[in-house]
């Protein structure tokens, strides 16, 4: 499913059998199976095998599953795409990501695998991950190189490195990159989602952190830890207030419909037709969260 | 499948399994030790020697020694330790014998 609820995206090492038996425990919306810095050279081939049969054999409730394969520059990706495919993954995870070049080289091996494992051709759906200053330069064109991107992801611990910066609590480094990739992925149309924060006891400069990239427009963030996944899923839920506000939009945009009237006022506050995306989806939101108790289907 | 080296696979760290096969010509040898033995050992045990068979895998010495795996997690380090021991990197065959 391209457009899904994704607040929070759960990295873990698809090595780890302690870590992938039961990962759906803690409800993130999307697992993803890192195939790639997690895992150490010499189990890359194991990894991959224990990735297919968790996706053969494990009920994950639902919750989207994604691989995170290795990089297009080495030996291992064809081998993980056709693992993943083979397994029935949802999404392909497209590490440092710089031209539509790199998508569409994925995308390729991803339909070879399709074919030969009988998986309907364009199921299997893409993300890429921006994680280098030529990345955020071409972020536009990465988000509208394929009809399988659902989103583009912003990963930082290269980011910095090739920009020859580190990273600051305050996150002032990553501002001109955060706000590009999401630019670029509003104007393509398509999801995008935050880099990991590292500091897993920090819980305080971790919410901090997501609530500037929710404010920046961001659908989720990457975790690295079940720790975070609750505070993530608070800060993205909508208040009573928001909820409240969406419900009067949305009835209002249909009453007025009626009579042919795109612009008009609801307590004091202009309303017209652009709103009517944004309130239902703070419905969906309040929904997700669990903290709607309206009757807005 | 043939195999040509000993192999190992899978670790001793807990909710895992560690498989070492070893060519051999007297057919499947196994040997399980695990820390749920009473309870899963023929669970283990069939697990084992079903992922054998799809395999192609007709004699082995086959050591298992279970930390609490689950039995997907019993079925990749037993397929993993036979295609390092067969020297397969590559074109594994999913989906079809996996």
């Amino acid at each position: 499913m391209k457009n899904r609820l994704r607040r929070t995206m759960m990295f873990l090492n698809a090595q780890k059998a302690s870590l992938v038996k039961d990962a759906y425990v803690y409800k993130p919306d999307s697992i993803i199976f890192d195939l790639e810095d997690a895992v150490a050279q010499t189990q890359k081939d194991s990894a991959r095998i224990a990735l297919y049969n968790a996706l053969k054999s494990i009920d994950y409730k639902g919750i989207e599953l994604v691989v995170r394969i290795n990089g297009l520059d080495t030996p291992h990706f064809k081998e993980d795409i056709r693992a993943a495919v083979a397994g029935g993954i949802h999404t392909v995870r497209v590490p440092k990501t710089e031209t539509p070049e790199d998508v569409l080289a994925a995308e390729k091996e991803i339909e070879k695998a399709e074919k030969e494992f009988g998986v309907p051709i364009g199921q299997t759906l893409m993300m890429a991950a921006i994680e280098t200053p030529l990345g955020v330069m071409k972020a536009y064109e990465l988000a509208k190189s394929s009809e399988r991107l659902m989103g583009i992801s912003f990963g930082a611990g290269d980011y910095v490195r090739t920009m020859r910066t580190t990273r600051s609590a305050e996150g002032v480094e990553l501002l001109g990159a955060r706000t590009q990739v999401v630019i670029a992925a509003r104007a393509a149309g398509i999801m995008c989602f935050d880099t990991v924060y590292l500091d897993v006891d920090n819980m305080e400069g971790f919410a901090s952190e997501v609530r500037l990239i929710k404010q920046l427009g961001f659908d989720g963030k990457s975790i690295i830890s079940p720790k975070q996944i609750p505070i993530t899923h608070q800060i993205f839920a909508p208040t009573q207030a928001e909820i409240a506000k969406a419900e009067k939009t949305i009835r209002a945009i249909d009453e007025y419909a009626k009579d042919g009237i795109g612009v008009f006022t609801v307590e004091g506050q202009m309303i017209d037709i652009a709103m009517l995306e944004g309130a239902k989806r703070t419905i969906e939101l309040a929904k997700a969260s669990g903290i709607y108790e309206g009757d807005l289907s | 499948m043939l195999l040509k080296k000993n192999a190992i696979a899978g670790t001793l760290e807990s909710s895992d399994v560690q498989i070492t096969i070893e060519p051999s010509h007297e057919g499947i040898e196994l040997f399980i030790s695990s820390s749920v033995m009473n309870l899963y050992g023929k669970q283990i045990k069939a697990t084992v020697l079903h992922t054998l068979e799809r395999l192609g895998v007709e004699s082995a010495r086959v050591t298992v020694v279970d930390k609490g795996a689950v039995d997907c997690t019993i079925k990749a380090r037993v397929e993993c330790a036979v295609f390092r021991a067969a020297e397969i990197k590559e074109n594994l065959p999913w989906g079809v014998r996996m």
